[in-house]
């Protein structure tokens, strides 16, 4: 019989996955509980650039699109947050650390988005680097991480679909949609790059989650794989990766490419980036505003669960 | 005019200029369970919209397209009531509107769904379902905010009473609607309206709005002032790239 | 103030069972449910819905793991494929 962290390790071993109950080293719990967090945080900012279209969209259709996909991202800033919860933390104290800056979000939320060809870049870089980091995590080693990430992944298949239709349509357009494309193309590249973090070698929590389980591939390894991937995709829609050390290895199939500049990434990390306190602001505006309503809504169910005592008695 | 272009243009724009107020909730609600709730009922809104406006463009017959309609018509070109144009104030005035509106929607769909029309009978059979759901949604927060706190209740008791002057608007008859015989007439709406838009306001514990003056003037094109600002930023893009496909 | 958390149990079509989807926050049982049906069924996930306060649900403790769920392992004879049927005998 093993208990406690025997037991954990020996699931671990065997690739099984731990459930909310389960003894955990307190660095596991830790650790999850940071990258949920981190996760929940990044999609409910995440839903602001692209919000800030919705009442722009060209099209009656993409509007209705843009809706439904901003909306799955509250609903998988959601999922997230409860998934965190499970290891007995409270949703409304994670939203206190994501307001006081104590805990981050990914970085490139902090980017602006200034054209509609925007959307189509967040869909189609964004979401298809998000999806690279996120589809591994779909088998991450504790259980309710794994399960909403399932559910994400399912969910934002649509996502990257739609981005990328958009940059389509547009690269098909006029000259002026054209160069919104390539423009877009241009801005959104080097930050879709850092998503994946660091390289490898100064990568700070790497290695130990990756015995753990909650990490599967190398920030290098998913950052080539998303390379790889996207660059045929740019050729189709006819618009030009700028990098112009781009090459593309015949025999691996492999592209080379140069690094992003990822002195850029830590001055974002640090709040340096161009809108940092503006989705930050946004994001306690709105929490701050909504908090008469939540109370009245605690202070009804209140009411009604007396009056509910009362009539029994 | 067409009669029918006309009668399913207001109706086709109410429901989208109601979609671009509820839409901009997204990302400011109360907490993430209500951005998503409200996603749901904006989406619901701009896809009667959609079905409306593809419908009065091909009722119209000069090959205008939903988007032609919603992007390249300018102001007083917009039938909507004003209503749906107003600003959304704090939740509980947009939740005072939802309230009114949907109330009113639901009443409506549910008679246009027995009209002669097919394809005005089909929207509204779909959409009655999904505005029953607002109205409900309307309901259970006008509920909670009205007998929550004292802060709640005075804002709930504002909401009402801010988007109450602009109620009437949505049930005038007019010529229009008593020559077009599928239309419904909103006049023999409005005492039911009442009655169960009160009975919601009574348990919430509010007071009845009492305001007589009544605004009028979107069913023939003249809107608030706000307006403006909503279609600029609603046409913008489509506009600055005439012929573009998107 | 801090809002109750829900579990939300989703039957996904006629005859079958409900199953546990995730959870949320909501002030009352009533908005449970609407939110439920906002966040878990946007796709036509579900017909049905249960939502359960989270601290009304007993948990078994993996603590006890072994002396809840161990016990059953060696009692194959609960399995049909324990029996040995003869050849030729059918339906059984």
């Amino acid at each position: 019989m093993l208990a406690g962290m025997d037991s954990f390790q020996a699931t671990i071993e065997a690739d099984g996955r731990i459930e909310p109950r389960d003894a955990m080293p307190e660095g596991y719990r830790k650790t999850l509980i940071r990258q949920i967090a981190q996760h929940a945080h990044s999609e409910i900012i995440g839903m602001q650039p692209e919000g800030n279209w919705i009442s722009r969209a060209p099209s009656l259709r993409r509007k209705a699109i843009l809706m439904a996909k901003v909306q799955d991202e509250a609903g998988h800033g959601l999922y997230l947050y409860a998934a965190a919860e499970t290891l007995g933390v409270d949703r409304a104290d994670l939203l206190d650390l994501l307001h006081s800056g104590k805990q981050k979000y990914s970085s490139i939320f902090n980017y602006p988005t200034l054209t509609w060809a925007d959307i189509g870049a967040i869909g189609w870089l964004v979401d298809g680097a998000a999806i690279v980091n996120q589809v591994p995590l779909c088998r991450c080693s504790y259980g309710p991480y794994a399960r909403a990430m399932v559910r994400v992944c399912k969910e934002e298949s649509f996502h990257q679909r739609q981005g990328f239709e958009i940059l389509h349509t547009l690269c098909n357009g006029t000259e002026a949609q054209k160069a919104m494309a390539q423009d877009a193309l241009n801005r959104w590249w080097w930050p879709s790059l850092m998503m994946f973090g660091p390289p490898d070698a100064s990568s700070t929590h790497s290695e130990q989650s990756m015995a753990w389980g909650i990490k599967r591939h190398s920030n290098d390894e998913l950052r080539q794989r998303f390379v790889d991937m996207t660059v045929p995709q740019a050729d189709v829609l006819g618009i030009r990766v700028p990098d112009e050390g781009l090459t593309c290895d015949e025999e691996t199939g492999h592209y080379s490419f140069t690094e992003p500049d990822f002195t850029e990434l830590y001055e974002v990390v640090k709040g340096n980036g161009p809108c940092n306190q503006q989705r930050l602001a946004h994001r306690v505006k709105a929490h701050e505003d909504g908090a008469w309503v939540r109370e009245a809504a605690a202070a009804y169910a209140e009411k009604q669960a007396a009056k509910a005592q009362g009539s029994a008695a | 005019m067409n009669d029918l272009f006309v009668y399913t243009l207001r109706l086709g724009d109410d429901a989208l200029i109601a979609a671009q107020r509820t839409a901009e909730w997204i990302a400011a609600a109360p907490q993430l369970e209500e951005d998503v709730a409200l996603g749901n009922i904006g989406l619901d809104q701009l896809g009667q919209a959609r079905t409306l406006l593809q419908y009065a463009g091909q009722v119209e017959g000069a090959g205008r397209s939903e988007d032609d309609l919603a992007y390249f018509r300018d102001e007083r070109d917009f039938l909507n009531v004003q209503l749906c144009e107003l600003p959304n104030g704090d939740f509980a005035q947009s939740i005072a509107r939802l309230l009114y509106f949907a109330t009113y929607q639901h009443l409506l769909y549910e008679e246009l769904r027995g009209c002669a029309d097919e394809t005005l009978a089909g929207v509204a059979g779909k959409a009655v379902k999904e505005v029953a759901y607002h109205v409900d949604h309307a309901t259970q927060w006008v509920l909670r905010l009205g007998d929550g706190t004292e802060e709640s209740h005075r804002r709930m008791q504002a909401g009402l009473d801010t988007m109450w002057p602009y109620t009437a608007e949505l049930f005038t008859s007019d010529a229009l609607v008593e020559r077009l015989e599928v239309a419904v007439d909103p006049s023999t709406l409005h005492d039911e309206w009442e009655r169960r838009v009160t009975q919601v306001i009574d348990e919430s514990t509010c007071a009845r709005p009492t305001s007589s003056y009544q605004h009028s003037g979107g069913r023939e094109g003249r809107h608030t002032e706000h307006f403006g600002f909503l279609l600029a930023e609603l046409q913008h893009v489509a506009r600055s790239h005439p012929g573009a496909s998107w | 103030m801090i809002e109750p958390l829900w579990e939300v149990f989703i039957r996904s079509r006629r005859g079958l069972s409900h199953v546990h989807v995730g959870s949320l926050h909501a002030p009352d049982a009533t908005m449970a449910l609407r939110n439920a049906r906002d966040v878990y069924t946007r796709r036509q996930e579900g017909v049905s819905i249960w939502v359960v306060p989270a601290t009304d649900i007993t948990a078994s403790s993996p603590d006890e793991k072994d002396e809840f769920f161990d016990p059953a392992g060696d009692k194959v004879y609960r399995h049909p494929t324990f029996y040995q049927v003869p050849e030729g005998v059918d339906h059984l």
